[in-house]
């Protein structure tokens, strides 16, 4: 079983969703990056996304741009992700680490090299952006084929003709995009998620977790009654752009996550 | 060359070759899904083909003349130079060649709002043009470097009613621009049209610009056999995106007598890190939904492309031209800011056209290759764009150089 589906898995026996928190590797430099990857386990983080850095992130807002810049101008490089990874593993190997981003450095790094080198240092999963089942057989089956999961996003544009197409490879969890926009935008409302969630339970079995202006205890809360994973990226980014040193950067991530998990922990036990 | 069919990619994936295909966000496929279903119909519909020929002769203008450049001949000494006028089209580029296509697909397709991205600005005017003429709100997303250096065709978009976003991210300029137009795409896909300028992003827009472009190829073909009764022998283009070169080579690919060479913009020089020769000083990757010859660091990020002209200045290249560089059916070379700033005086001076910065790279390598060619050697020059625009760039660079006379 995979660390993916170990750590769903052991949720659902529990009655409560995953709280999966999304920051940039290298933001706001590598050594508080690494800082903040290694706490938020203890922070209740239940499954860490951790974005690549690239300077031409199109499906993003403001928020995970800038973070992309902090982490590229602080020397953040594919290389280092994956050592940041390798770093988090020596003293962890029960949380998924799920790497998401866009293609171009996967690409220039090599494919086969990167799949290899991720499956290593303990990579779990992929997002892949701008790779659309239609390109699946450039990263999403040799990834596959070395155990580490690709996993797909799903949007409210993603309609029942097209959704079988998106899901027959997905591994792992489904992420449900609830709005049609870039990250840290708007937010849907519980009746849109509560839908989308129904519709996307006819046609697989996998987690679904649910993303894209989230940035509550509350809110996380509410989506977290609805869905089995509860993703928060926006809102955790900016407070590192908001803080005035990187140990501050650190600690308010790191609250910021304890308030979340005390949110999603709560929403379905009561 | 063991390849015969030049033309007919892409396949049913948008691939041409390696290049090109859809490599965008979930949330985008859908609407490229549903644009290529709607232009393989529309392209086969003849009342879309007839109201896009209307537009083309009684709005633009076409056809437009295929002109011998006399005195630039004399001048080199060598092939006989032809021009093909697309700056006389309304607007002053060929740009509205392919926003005309597009906006009556967007009609068709019942959209209600387009957006673009545009460098230069031209195709932000042409796309502000075409929004007004069919009576649809327009936003246009523009580098905050080039509304700097651009500022007549911000006017320009402005009195024609569109909206002008400026975007600060990165360095301000057209691939910036590109990325804030795919992300106002994926906020709004229920109403926007996209209309995308050059022949690159997801497939078809590649193919769909090409197309649009065509036009250009068709006319030159037809024109030039009748006044010399037979093909050129060679074609000369610049290449930013390059969806004027495109337009222009497609009808010739499979005419194997025919040279085909398309000009990068090489800014300072393709060994410096300011330039903005793709396939020259790139090479492969992923950016704005297609596969393609990129200007990137070791790690796979995008590098700051350099041109003296705001529309060459990206770091990709439409992916058709990728695949015709790898397979060699085109030739590419790169053309410098001070050989087009040159080429670019020569024309004004010779010919009596001011013509744009990025169609002076291509009469630079007109200028550079003529003297070397017999004098029945039939050359034809894409004349892109006009000048118009420029005056400030140019300016600019006089002044610099009348600075740097007094000092020496």
């Amino acid at each position: 079983m995979s660390r993916l589906e170990q750590r769903f898995a052991d949720l659902k026996a529990e009655g409560r969703a995953a709280l999966v928190t999304f920051v940039t590797a290298g933001d706001p430099g590598y050594d508080a990056s690494l800082a903040i990857l290694k706490g938020l386990p203890a922070a209740g983080a239940d499954v860490i996304e951790l974005g690549m850095p690239f300077t031409d992130p199109m499906a993003d807002g403001v928020a995970i741009q800038l973070a992309t810049l902090r982490a590229l101008d602080a020397g953040q490089t594919l290389a280092k992700t994956l050592q940041m990874v390798r770093e988090f593993r020596v003293d962890n190997s029960t949380t998924p680490i799920v790497l998401m981003g866009y293609y171009n450095p996967i690409h220039r790094f090599g494919v086969e090299a990167f799949v290899a080198q991720a499956h290593e240092a303990g990579v779990d999963g992929l997002i892949i952006v701008d790779l659309p089942p239609e390109h699946d057989a450039e990263l999403a089956t040799p990834a596959q084929a070395a155990g580490i999961d690709f996993i797909r996003l799903t949007t409210p544009t993603t309609d029942d003709a097209r959704l079988p197409r998106v899901l027959e490879r997905s591994s792992g969890f489904v992420y449900y995009v609830s709005v049609a926009g870039v990250t840290g935008a708007g937010s849907a409302t519980n009746e849109h998620v509560s839908e989308a969630i129904e519709r996307l339970r006819r046609h697989t079995k996998l987690p679904i977790s649910v993303g894209f202006g989230i940035r509550t205890p509350e809110h996380a809360a509410a989506v977290a009654r609805l869905a089995d994973g509860v993703v928060v990226g926006s809102a955790l980014v900016d407070k590192i752009a908001h803080a005035q040193t990187h140990k501050q950067a650190v600690d308010d991530v790191l609250e910021l996550c304890s308030a979340l998990a005390q949110g999603v922990h709560k929403a379905r036990l009561n | 060359m063991t390849q015969t069919n030049f033309r007919s990619g892409p396949d049913a994936n948008g691939l041409f070759g390696a290049f090109g295909g859809r490599y965008v966000a979930e949330t985008l496929m859908p609407l490229v899904l549903d644009l290529a279903r709607e232009y393989e119909a529309a392209k086969a519909d003849p009342e879309f083909l007839e109201q896009l020929a209307y537009f083309q002769r009684d709005y633009i203008g076409r056809p437009n003349p295929l002109y011998f450049a006399e005195r630039l001949t004399e001048h080199c000494g060598g092939a006989k130079i032809y021009f093909k006028r697309e700056e006389l089209n309304h607007t002053g580029a060929h740009k509205v060649n392919n926003c005309i296509g597009q906006v009556l697909l967007a009609k068709r397709m019942g959209k209600k709002r387009l957006i673009a991205e545009t460098g230069a600005g031209m195709h932000g005017v042409a796309t502000a043009t075409v929004a007004a003429r069919f009576g649809l709100p327009c936003v246009i997303y523009m580098g905050a470097t080039d509304i700097e250096r651009q500022q007549a065709n911000v006017f320009r978009m402005k009195l024609l009613g569109a909206e002008i976003v400026p975007v600060t991210a990165g360095t301000g300029t057209l691939k910036d621009a590109m990325n804030e137009a795919l992300r106002d795409w994926v906020t709004n896909v229920d109403d926007t049209f996209y209309l995308i300028g050059t022949v690159a992003g997801p497939h078809p827009y590649p193919a769909m610009v090409r197309d649009f472009q065509s036009i250009i190829g068709k006319e030159t073909k037809e024109q030039l056999q009748a006044k010399e009764g037979r093909l050129p022998d060679s074609l000369v283009a610049c290449v930013g995106g390059g969806s004027n070169a495109m337009g222009l080579f497609h009808p010739f690919l499979d005419d194997l007598s025919v040279d085909i060479i398309g000009v990068e913009a090489g800014g300072h020089g393709v060994h410096t890190d300011k330039h903005a020769a793709s396939l020259t000083g790139g090479i492969p990757g992923v950016l704005h939904g297609n596969r393609t010859y990129l200007l990137q660091d070791a790690d796979g990020q995008i590098t700051d492309a350099h041109s003296i002209s705001a529309g060459l200045d990206y770091p990709g290249i439409g992916p058709e031209h990728a695949w015709l560089h790898e397979v060699k059916r085109v030739k590419y070379v790169s053309i410098n800011d001070d050989e087009a700033l040159a080429a670019f005086h020569t024309t004004c001076r010779l010919e009596g056209i001011i013509p744009a910065l990025e169609t002076a790279h291509a009469l630079a390598e007109a200028i550079k290759r003529a003297p070397t060619l017999p004098k029945d050697h039939l050359m034809v020059v894409c004349l892109s764009g006009r000048g118009d625009k420029d005056m400030q760039t140019v300016m600019s660079h006089m002044a610099a150089a009348e600075h740097q006379e007094k000092l020496a």
